[in-house]
């Protein structure tokens, strides 16, 4: 009795709360927009008793995604959010490895306190770290300022509402996530391998790349998906930092709710943007396993 | 023995500066003089005065609080619920989908959970304000906390409790004193995340919101959306310095805290 309560309490909210919500999205995205409240048709009549659910049925179509394959909007903006999250994603690695790898080789007594400096903008407002780079990166911005100090650039340069102030909002904001798992992958490797190496007559870099980079694999795996599943969704990041021109997924599937009022299109492109989730998810999944049989 | 090189150092430096710089300009131009926030005009706190004469920012602040405060117990009374359930409570019917619905939230772009959580309160006619951002909240923070508070569950060992039943506990009273205290860390951290969580919302927030309540988060994104404010930056400085204090506090409490269990156990073991 008391494991049914305990079982029930849990499964009943997200059973209500996260699944039925989730029906009720797909069951929209194929209904029509309809100038009612709620702007959508055919409402689901329970009262009207078996023919009304039929009818009901009957009124559902897949004409929402027909509508969003014909308006070029749509593709173009998965397109250009799978672009921009790939992007990101490759710049973060870059940037992140270094500073893991760093972070490993750093003296023990240190590291906890590297590990908490990673984290601590985690822990502060998203929104904060966005805007932060507002200020810096506009025309009259600090780092226009610095770059006409140094002279090297004459003009001020337009970074702020263009793609590349959306690179460098994501990659800052992510960054931690693509720090963390790869620096607790090599934080485990044994030293010794390397030494080894070197012994066999493995120079320092073959000796990298050949057995510090397979070793950090699974952390290097983890962080770009971490990184690249959020990002694909992103909407505050393209729409205060980037311009009319950036084309994102997440805002498109915005303004078409608050702007537009077209319900059934939103609830559409929620559906594919899901969809499109699902394949990094799944894979992801398997990396998290894999790891975890490696360590078990 | 690890070399720590020239390029370690480089690597390490650039990258909290990444980190930080963006943050520590925020903070300083927060006592700028100037309107223009981008040009210094002397030292000033004439923001913060004006950031607490706006009443808009702190009915928003306290609506914040408030929602936190609650979706964050929830969540982590839910969440503990359903990381035991996960972790302990053997196989039932539907164990699948329970954990399904457990780690999709964690993975759903916060415009769908939105979007779906909006359209259900819509639905069932639920009036939008402070309870809907709760509900909402309290759905995504308890994906959370039962991902933090399982992997401790994961970790320790069953036959403490089984210990305690042979000793005569009831479920209830062996969950109260024996597992409560071991995996306190984690719902306390659990209890943390959901409540940052919480704070930090701006997409799932502004699409369950109604005109009667809005979050700071909300409140920030609009009047951002129009550019650099020196408001803002104050409001921002406060909100870091918080974040900043507290996280510092809890490793400072729990470094303590695993000193002394360290001292404990070597206690016990000298008998």
């Amino acid at each position: 009795m008391r494991r049914a309560i305990l079982i029930l309490t849990p499964y009943l909210w997200l059973f209500a709360l996260f699944l039925i919500p989730f029906l009720i999205v797909l069951k929209i995205s194929l209904s029509d927009a309809a100038l009612a409240i709620p702007p959508y048709a055919p409402q689901l009549d329970l009262a009207g008793g078996w023919s009304a659910i039929k009818d009901f049925f009957a009124g559902l179509d897949f004409e929402n995604f027909e509508f969003l394959t014909t308006d070029d909007l749509y593709w173009k903006a998965y397109l250009s959010s799978f672009k921009i999250a790939l992007i990101s994603t490759a710049l973060a690695l870059l940037i992140g490895y270094p500073i893991a790898y760093s972070m490993a080789r750093a003296a023990p007594e240190w590291r906890p306190t590297l590990l908490m400096l990673v984290i601590l903008p985690f822990w502060t407002s998203f929104l904060i770290r966005v805007y932060a780079w507002m200020g810096i990166l506009s025309n009259e911005g600090l780092l226009n300022q610095f770059l006409l100090w140094t002279g090297l650039i004459a003009e001020p340069l337009t970074i702020l509402n263009t793609n590349y102030a959306v690179y460098i909002g994501i990659v800052y904001t992510y960054l931690p996530f693509m720090i963390l798992p790869i620096y607790s992958a090599l934080e485990k490797m044994d030293d010794s391998l390397l030494e080894a190496a070197e012994d066999l007559g493995c120079s320092r870099t073959s000796a990298f790349w050949l057995i510090t980079i397979p070793l950090s694999k699974t952390g290097i795996t983890a962080g770009c998906f971490l990184v690249f599943i959020p990002t694909l969704g992103e909407f505050v990041i393209p729409s205060l930092l980037g311009g009319s021109q950036t084309l994102m997924i997440g805002k498109v599937l915005w303004e078409e709710f608050f702007n537009n009022r077209d319900w059934p299109v939103a609830s559409a492109v929620a559906i594919i943007l899901l969809l499109i989730l699902i394949i990094p998810i799944i894979l992801f999944q398997r990396n998290e396993q894999k790891q975890r049989e490696m360590e078990g | 023995m690890k070399r720590f090189s020239w390029f370690n150092v480089t690597a390490l430096t650039l990258g909290f500066a990444f980190l930080y710089l963006p943050m520590i300009i925020l903070v300083i131009y927060s006592f700028n003089e100037s309107k223009l926030v981008t040009v210094w005009a002397g030292f000033s706190t004439k923001w913060y005065g004006e950031l607490l004469q706006n009443e808009a920012f702190l009915n928003a602040a306290w609506v914040t609080i408030k929602v936190a405060v609650f979706s964050s117990t929830l969540a982590t009374i839910l969440g503990t619920m359903a990381a035991y359930v996960l972790v302990r409570a053997g196989r039932f019917k539907g164990r699948t989908l329970f954990s399904g619905m457990i780690y999709a939230p964690l993975v759903m772009p916060e415009v769908i959970t939105g979007l779906s959580l909006l359209l259900l309160f819509i639905g069932i006619g639920l009036d939008r304000g402070v309870l809907t951002i709760v509900l909402a909240h309290t759905t995504f923070a308890m994906c959370f906390v039962s991902v933090v508070v399982s992997s401790r569950l994961v970790s320790f060992d069953n036959s403490l409790e089984e210990a305690a039943l042979d000793l005569g506990c009831t479920p209830l009273q062996a969950f109260r004193l024996v597992t409560l205290p071991i995996i306190a860390p984690a719902v306390i951290s659990g209890w943390l995340l959901a409540f940052t969580l919480s704070l930090d919302d701006l997409v799932i927030a502004s699409f369950t919101s109604g005109p009667s309540a809005t979050t700071l988060p909300i409140k920030i994104f609009s009047a951002v959306r129009l550019g650099v404010s020196p408001e803002i930056n104050a409001l921002s400085t406060i909100m870091i310095a918080i974040v900043t204090i507290g996280v510092i506090a809890a490793s400072l409490i729990s470094k303590q805290a695993s000193l002394r269990q360290q001292r404990d156990e070597q206690a016990a073991a000298r008998g």
